[in-house]
């Protein structure tokens, strides 16, 4: 998380009165609609994907709290924690790493929500340098997740 | 340790972390890594993983109320993410081949580094009229809240900063790290916007950046989900209410603490990489 100054914190006017500066860049109401609609997938994307965290590491504590911790050898994580598919797989048979795993991956999902419904939102407003944008960064992300395998 | 009382230890750390990262502004990933590795004993692998996820969840969460105030330039951050996503991606390919020695070494440099830009006087930019052309035809030029009201500003060296934003995403990819500490030198410095906006906006880029290299992660099995778990739980609450919590003037000694921190955490990793166990 970065800097907050004191001027954040202390929460500034809804609605922004403008400087006596004849030469402004005022964002335009499309721009304050798409910056409303990912503020709030964003919020509610992160609280949904961390309920889902607690919720399966609560099992997991109660299930294997008592068991050895080792994390200082490096062995990989078990494979059917390591792609989307598997993960979902054992969350829904039940198994609390596995549904700790599909919150971590509901929680990757939000920022890549927010990349597809940008684009989306750009088609709509025909701003075609930006779909541009948007679509690179939607193809790299996508071979991220289907090409790291 | 049994697996409760682990847990409990690296939630009650990273709450910690996440709690000074955002009162100091140099985020929480900076520092779990290494707090990770040497007080728990974690193999670097499996703490990058964990701080990866992590650092999605505080960006996120930040990222919303930022783009709720007005200060995040949205536009900036799609167009800066196509240079972090792909060099995330690129970042997260070389940690898979390159030994962990090497990994503690390139992180030791990193704390280094982002303990002297968190000594940094912070200024605001004084506006200077030329535009770029390229930052015109991107519609980047935008306008903040400032206690006076709407200021208008203008982006510069748009294909400079575009670089040193890939370089920030192979940063990231390679650490599990925001490394905001990169983006806002690229906004800051080579594209010269206000500080307000460019410490936002490296934010609101920072959950598609992670979520890049996120996929080759959990592909290699980097991700547990029994480390990431209280990791993830522990700095986005640490990291909400140290967005909250008013210091004042004690920033600045904290600031202080904590870079000396980050410096004896690089020196440890340095020397236990020279010693040759890990």
């Amino acid at each position: 998380m970065d800097k907050f100054d004191s001027s954040v914190r202390r929460g500034l006017p809804k609605a922004y009165e403008v400087a006596p500066n004849s030469n402004i860049n005022i964002k335009t109401t499309s721009d304050l609609q798409l910056e409303h609609l990912l503020s709030n997938l964003l919020k509610y994307g992160v609280i949904m994907a961390s309920a889902v965290v607690l919720f399966g590491g609560i099992l997991y504590l109660i299930r294997h709290g008592g068991e050895p911790a080792n994390y200082h050898v490096f062995q990989g994580t078990p494979l059917e924690f390591c792609s989307p598919i598997s993960v979902l797989k054992a969350a829904l048979s039940g198994s609390s790493r596995g549904i700790i795993q599909l919150g971590l991956i509901l929680l990757t999902a939000v920022p890549i929500l927010r990349v597809v419904i940008s684009l989306l939102a750009f088609l709509v407003l025909q701003n075609f340098s930006y779909v541009m944008v948007t679509s690179l960064v939607l193809v790299a992300l996508m071979y991220s997740l289907v090409g790291g395998h | 340790m049994n697996i409760l009382e682990f847990s409990l230890l690296v939630w009650m750390g990273s709450f910690t972390a996440g709690f000074i990262g955002a009162l100091t502004g140099l985020g929480g990933g900076v520092v779990i890594v290494p707090l990770l590795t040497s007080i728990f004993g974690v193999d670097i692998r499996y703490a990058i993983g964990a701080s990866l996820v992590s650092v999605i969840a505080t960006s996120l969460g930040a990222a919303s109320t930022y783009i709720k105030k007005g200060f995040a330039n949205v536009r900036l951050g799609m167009l800066l993410e196509v240079a972090t996503t792909i060099g995330a991606i690129v970042g997260a390919l070389i940690a898979t081949f390159v030994s962990v020695k090497a990994l503690s070494i390139v992180l030791a440099i990193v704390l280094i580094y982002s303990a002297y830009l968190s000594q940094r006087p912070k200024l605001e930019h004084p506006q200077s009229q030329s535009s770029d052309s390229l930052a015109s035809y991107f519609k980047l030029n935008s306008s903040y809240p400032t206690p006076e009201g709407l200021m208008s500003y203008q982006v510069h060296s748009l294909p400079v900063g575009f670089g040193v934003m890939w370089v920030a995403g192979v940063i990231s990819g390679l650490l599990g790290i925001g490394s905001g500490a990169f983006k806002v030198l690229a906004m800051d410095q080579v594209m010269r916007i206000p500080f307000k906006v460019s410490t936002t906006t490296s934010n609101f880029t920072i959950g598609v950046t992670a979520a890049a290299s996120a996929g080759v992660y959990l592909a290699r099995g980097y991700i547990d989900p029994g480390l990431s778990m209280p990791v993830m739980l522990g700095i986005l609450p640490g990291a909400f209410l140290g967005a909250r919590v008013l210091l004042g003037a004690k920033t600045q000694i904290l600031r202080i603490v904590f870079s000396v921190v980050l410096l004896l955490m690089a020196l440890k990793m340095v020397y236990t990489s020279l010693a040759g166990g890990f």
